[in-house]
């Protein structure tokens, strides 16, 4: 199988390099791109370590053919962050211990993140939700929850009164 | 774990991927999502030379209601399908029950009435399936659930499957040939190794769910944990029930007990004409449960899961009546 | 160690240091690491869980372009073990496989494609021998011997003892019990799997990445399995995903990834599939016990006797303890003036099974608390009173001779009984819905190392900087639990710094000072001992200094907020920075370094070595569950967890360690089982073997306990295993108390339940498990005197 020419954009940033048809996106992030932040643990869609927001929607990278990606916008946890400062949910989850060994934290995030995005101010039913494709060894998931909230709520409180922190 | 080596081709239009799976061959697959292809692949249960991916055709995602019904296209992810309002609460509960949301943003409804069907030897890498000497599905002699077996019993896994019989939801599919429709239930056959009557290059393109006046449904899933697994059973039921509370006809489709969706045609028949009442559900939820037939060869035992038949199909008519 | 009262970080809630590591993506685990020209690495396994190795053609594998080398058995003759008395392992197979997974060949190739392809060449002639993966095969005495020639029981370990007269125990007992129970066997299922990435420099030294919880003894093995001087050799833990014990073993990848870096010359990582991980195991023990009991008529147990029967797997590993664990520590919670012991662990073609979280001891506490739970129902007896009247008191020693110090068990069962409202709702409650209780104890790690030494366990060196930065030297490696903030608090609250003051070198054989390892719990008790300490003496050396400069006796002195002056006297202070470098005039190199060795707890009897432990920690948990008889499906809805960790050093992370313990206890009860069809693995993948996911997990209420130990460092004992011994049984009972059954098998599947149900619904007792023992060939016990606090009360 010959490579050929692969164009995606990660983080914001447009790569173009070689890449086999069979090439997964966790394969490409992490050996070709080395941003090793994503993890795997099945590589087989079965425990979310992989996670990545394609377009914004968290996929699985090591059941997505990286040609799959060409055309959208691909972010993962190295790009969770705007800028040198924390995203909210990074800091909630280091301030709550909700990332144990850490292992399955990227892709947590990015599962969480996604949640923000379109449930500024989740319920805890919405966040077992929307985590219910990520599995986690260390914390029992407690530590989790709270500090999706937490995030939530400090960011609801930056964004000023009336933006729908209370609820 | 690698995907074995295959060209990735990204036909645009219908045309050019009818033609491009006639032109390839029985060495090309169609993936949609992946997400159960994928999984096979690595595992090496196949190793298709050519992947022709639907997810960049244009015109095949969507969901347009119109006057008979609500038209799905067949690339419409599931999490699209589970939060459309426009369609009937089974089908949406049955895509939002499968697996996980990752796998739901990307997995497709066509994928899913396509999926494998799957089994505790089949569903191995290589490695541990050589140990087994494979079995009847892929390059085995023996199929292990049932030895003296001469058919494969790996499961029907799907989820929308049951609920697109149940509410009698028809399929299109086109190949460069032309195009035909047949009724959800005409897709399957009891068979583990060729479980769709669908032609290697044919591609199913839609789904048909008609808007039934005065037709409850609903489906329920078994599994061990509330994400992430695929069904050990699923019930599917649809009953028509007339201005004075009489079923005039029901349809009861039992997932992830056969290579196929089963119908519990007894069960049907006895309740047609009849009301609700818990007499009434009670035996026609028993009579359900002669119909399944499961092997040992999900999670959990199969007598558990064949015990579970009428409990589930009670649980399902109760919530109708 | 004294015990100070902490001013500063113990104690309060913070932030692990690097906490952002992770959540950025940034921590660097084994197998995030691309060394340049590294290689691949791949191993091939046997596919027959017993067989002889009649040869091996690698000729095609090694003729495949892109193949640097291939390995067998014949390259690495060496065999290992963790201890010293199963060196029975081979990085890969010699002669004889011994399990469905077992490594056989190994190839290092310029990618994972060529390298598979590589195995696939290769061609191994087996010549099959029947297999022995029940307990009743493997005790035959006319079956193949797994280890050893010809035939015969397979029994790995046998240890027997008596304590007290237990006939007589018996004897004065008015209600004596029996039960029978089974705990299966279960994967750790960290969720990195595990990965190892070996280089081999052009100074002749080689240097291993991996994630491990036992950096020391990968060190040792590789010393003796490579013939290398351990001076050669660096092993390096980086970030770990998470151990709970499956990563407490050397491993064959670890081996054969050095070995194959040595011959290639080139860095090799080999990383293993999640399927690997379940065939390189190390989980917990099948267990099948016996237990009786006697009791006085109020509820004082007169004698016990306890048998279990484990499955240990093909090889040694950790089991000569695990077997051990399964008797030492019932008499950790309970008074018990008789105690018999006997177990036996066997052998069997399945992937070897060593420690989890618990080591051992999970499965006979969950049959203890069960057997404890019926007791006192037959006795009228609330279950709670039962435990409390025999309650070990704090200060006491075990018939068996453990030394009990500190305990919170009083407390504990009266703060979780209180939160729960268990003596209103037990029992009272609809159909379908019950409470259970149940307690547990752990060790602040093992009083024995693993190999016989009398060396430190732990050792810790601090450095400090001329700006007054320190650095903390450490081989304890965080698998996730914290041990590294752990150690910053301890040394940052004697130096009145911050956490973030300080840097931290872990894990590394080459930089840090000796730890044996993230296992049996010892790590903030055993290193925090030493950084205490190392601390306590770097900050005598800064008072001297302090004091001299200040003119002040140095007894006045204190370090707090950076700075260190006169208590209660602003003005007399100087900052932490000055004070270095006033330090550092008068001493010259600012180290010190601090250590710990358990105090010789062991008994006056060969097998005490495992029990002893400088400090336990205890629980009490109750559960609440719903279950639908109609289903057999149970719901936990609430738990509730008071645990004595001694003092919480940060609460933060016992929190942690109590939600992951019930995590892991709620899939070890239900879902998860290593399970086999003969030698086979039914489904080694995370879609078959079912971690409970963010679903499934109920809030847990969490009560911590301070009994401030008095030899832990600040008192602080465990938190990271005993939390999840009481919530197995807890939950049993409560299903108990909801629908009067009783699975007395783990996991409790909706089937057995439904089992329970119809055998309860048609007048049976409404129990599901197993009838008995096989006919096991346990020794004679060896009888051991009693403690002398123990002769007294015997004597009448
Ligand atoms: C961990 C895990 C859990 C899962 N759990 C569930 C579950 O609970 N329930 C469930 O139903 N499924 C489950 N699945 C399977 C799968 O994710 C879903 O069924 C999904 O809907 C499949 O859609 P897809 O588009 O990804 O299919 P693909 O993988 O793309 O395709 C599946 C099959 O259908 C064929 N195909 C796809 N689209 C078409 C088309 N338009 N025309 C003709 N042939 C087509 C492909 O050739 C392939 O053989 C699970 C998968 C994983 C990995
Ligand atoms: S690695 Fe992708 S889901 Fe586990
Ligand atoms: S923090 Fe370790 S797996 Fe989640």
């Amino acid at each position: 199988m010959t490579a050929r020419l692969l164009t995606l954009e990660v983080n914001g940033t447009t790569h173009h390099i070689a890449a086999r048809d069979h090439a997964t996106l966790l394969e490409v992030l992490r050996e070709d791109l080395g941003l090793t932040g994503t993890k795997h643990g099945c590589e087989l869609g079965e425990c979310g370590a992989c996670t990545v927001l394609v377009d914004g929607a968290p996929w699985l990278s090591c059941l997505t053919v990286a040609r799959e990606a060409e055309g959208r916008r691909v972010t993962t946890i190295e790009g969770l962050a705007k800028g040198p400062e924390p995203h909210p949910l990074q800091v909630a989850f280091a301030d709550l211990g909700a990332a144990q060994c850490g292992y399955c934290t990227p892709g947590v995030l990015m599962s969480a993140s996604s949640l923000l995005e379109t449930d500024p101010v989740p319920t805890t039913q919405q966040i077992k939700e929307a985590l219910a494709g990520n599995l986690c060894r260390c914390t029992g998931y407690i530590k989790i929850i709270e500090a999706v909230h937490l995030a939530a709520e400090r960011a609801g409180a930056a964004s000023g009164p009336g933006t729908g922190g209370a609820s | 774990m690698r995907l074995p080596p295959f060209t990735f081709l990204e036909p645009a239009t219908l045309a050019e991927a009818t033609k491009m799976l006639a032109d390839q061959g029985p060495a090309a697959t169609t993936v949609a999502g992946g997400t159960d292809l994928y999984p096979n692949l690595k595992r090496r249960q196949s190793s298709p030379k050519t992947l022709v991916s639907l997810r960049r055709v244009d015109g095949l995602r969507g969901i347009r209601a119109n006057g008979s019904g609500t038209t799905i296209g067949a690339t419409t992810t599931l999490g699209e399908v589970a939060a459309a309002e426009v369609l009937p609460g089974a089908i949406r509960d049955a895509a939002g029950f499968v697996s996980s949301p990752q796998i739901r943003n990307v997995g497709t409804i066509g994928g899913n009435l396509c999926v494998d069907t799957r089994c505790d030897y089949i569903n191995q890498n290589e490695e541990w399936r050589r140990a087994v000497d494979f079995c009847l599905k892929d390059r085995g002699e023996i199929c292990w659930v049932a030895p003296r077996s001469s058919h494969c019993w790996a499961v029907s896994s799907t989820d929308i499957a049951p609920v697109a019989i149940a509410l009698e939801a028809e399929i299109r599919l086109a190949s460069v040939g032309g195009e035909r429709v047949i009724p959800a239930e005409a897709l399957y056959r009891d068979d583990g190794i060729e479980w769709l009557t669908r032609a290697p290059d044919e591609i199913l393109t839609e789904i048909v769910v008609p808007g039934g006046n005065g037709m409850r449904a609903t489906y329920r899933k078994v599994r061990r944990r509330g994400t992430i697994d695929f069904p050990i059973l699923g019930v599917a039921v649809a009953v028509d029930v007339d201005g004075g509370g009489e079923c005039t006809s029901a349809r009861i489709v039992l997932g992830a007990i056969a290579s196929a969706p089963v119908r519990a045609s007894e069960a049907e028949e006895f309740l047609a004409g009849k009301r609700l009442s818990d007499e009434v559900i009670e035996e026609t939820a028993r009579l359900a449960g002669k119909a399944a037939r499961p092997q040992d060869n999900t999670d959990l035992n199969s007598r558990y899961r064949k015990r579970m038949v009428p409990v589930e199909v009670g649980r399902a008519l109760r919530s109708l009546a | 160690m004294t015990a100070t009262a902490p001013r500063g970080v113990v104690g309060r809630p913070w932030r692990k240091v690097d906490a952002l590591g992770s959540a950025t993506g940034r921590a660097v685990y084994a197998d995030d690491m691309y060394l340049p020209g590294m290689l691949i690495g791949k191993q091939l396994h046997s596919i027959h869980a017993h067989a002889l190795i009649r040869g091996i053609d690698t000729s095609q594998a090694e003729a495949l372009d892109g193949v640097h080398a291939v390995l067998t058995g014949a390259d690495l003759p060496v065999a290992y073990g963790i201890f010293p008395v199963s060196q029975d392992e081979h990085a890969l197979a010699v002669e004889r496989v011994r399990y469905v997974g077992e490594p056989v060949v190994a190839v290092a190739a310029v990618d994972e494609e060529t390298a598979e392809r590589a195995l696939a060449l290769v061609e191994v002639v087996y010549e099959p021998l029947p297999e022995v993966t029940t307990y009743e095969a493997a005790l035959a005495e006319d079956g193949p011997r797994i280890h050893g020639e010809g035939t015969g029981a397979n029994i790995h370990r046998s240890n027997a003892f008596e304590f007290g007269d237990v006939a007589e125990g018996f004897s004065v007992a008015d209600h004596v019990r029996e039960d029978v129970l089974f705990y299966s066997g279960n994967n750790h299922a960290a969720m990195e799997q595990h990965a190892a990435v070996a280089e081999m420099g052009s100074d002749g030294r080689l240097t291993l990445w991996t994630s491990t919880q036992v950096p020391h003894y990968v060190h040792r093995t590789l010393e003796k399995v490579l013939e290398m001087p351990a001076g050669h050799i660096r092993v390096i833990a980086p970030a770990v995903g998470g151990g709970f014990g499956g990563k407490t073993d050397p491993f064959s990848h670890e081996i054969t990834a050095s070995k194959l870096a040595m011959v290639t010359g080139r860095p090799v990582k080999i990383t293993l599939t999640r399927e690997e991980v379940f065939y390189a195991h190390r989980g917990r023990h099948p267990v099948l016990m016996w237990v009786r009991t006697g009791f006085t008529a109020d509820g004082r147990i007169t004698a016990m006797h306890f048998r279990s029967l484990l499955d240990g797997g093909a090889y040694g590993s950790y089991g000569a303890a695990t077997t051990l664990y399964t008797g030492a520590l019932q008499t950790t919670t309970y008074r018990i003036p008789a105690y018999r012991f006997e177990g036996v662990r066997v052998f069997t073609n399945k992937p070897p099974c060593g420690p989890k979280r618990g080591h051992g001891t999970p499965q006979p506490r969950f049959a203890l608390e069960v057997h404890l739970d019926k007791a006192a129902d037959d006795l009228g007896i609330d279950p709670v009173e039962l435990r409390l009247r025999n309650a070990v008191e704090p200060f006491s020693e075990t018939v068996n001779h453990l030394r009990i110090t500190s305990s919170g068990l009083r407390e504990c069962i009266e703060e979780v009984t209180r939160a729960s409202g268990f003596a209103e709702q037990r029992g009272k409650l609809p159909r379908g819905r019950g409470l259970g209780f149940a307690i547990g104890a752990y060790m602040s790690g093992a009083g024995l190392p693993i190999y016989w030494n009398d060396m430190p366990q732990s050792e810790v060196q601090l450095k400090v900087d001329r700006g007054g930065g320190v650095t903390v030297y450490s081989m304890a490696a965080d698998v996730g639990q914290g041990s590294t903030s752990v150690l910053a608090a301890i040394v940052a609250e004697v130096l009145g710094l911050e956490a973030a003051d300080l840097s931290l070198v872990t894990a590394d054989t080459d930089l840090t000072p000796i730890d044996l390892g993230s296992y049996s719990s010892r790590v903030t008790f055993m290193a925090g001992n030493a950084a205490l300490e190392a601390a306590t003496k770097l900050r005598a050396m800064v008072f001297d200094a302090v004091a001299a400069h200040l003119e002040v006796p140095a007894d006045s002195l204190v370090a707090a907020e950076r700075r260190v002056g006169v208590d209660g006297d602003p003005e007399r202070s100087v900052p932490w920075s000055e004070a270095v470098r006033l330090a550092a005039a008068a001493f010259g190199p600012l180290t010190a370094s601090g250590a710990y060795t358990p105090p010789d707890l062991a008994g006056p009897y060969k097998g005490s070595g495992v029990g002893p432990s400088p400090a336990y920690s205890y629980s009490a948990c109750v559960a609440a569950v719903a279950c639908d008889p109609e289903t057999g499906v149970v719901a936990v809805e609430k738990v509730w967890m008071a645990h004595d960790v001694g003092r919480s050093i940060n609460p933060l992370l016992v929190e942690g360690q109590i939600e992951g313990s019930v995590h892991m206890a709620l899939g070890e009860v239900f879902s998860e089982e290593q399970a086999f069809r003969g030698g086979m693995h039914i489904g080694p993948s995370l879609l078959d073997y079912k971690i409970p996911s963010i679903l499934e997990m109920p809030p847990v209420e969490s009560i911590l306990i301070e009994t401030v130990d008095p030899e832990g460092p600040f008192g602080a004992k465990e938190a990271g295993q005993g939390p999840l011994l009481p919530v197995l049984p807890a939950i049993a009972n409560a299903i108990h108390d909801a629908l009067g059954i009783r699975v007395d098998e783990l996991p409790i599947t909706p089937w057995k339940v439904l089992q329970a149900v119809r055998d309860l619904e048609r007048g049976g007792d409404g129990r599901v498990g197993p009838a008995g023992l096989p006919d096991v060939p346990f020794r004679e016990p060896l009888r051991v005197e009693l403690p002398q606090q123990w002769q007294e009360v015997a004597a009448p």
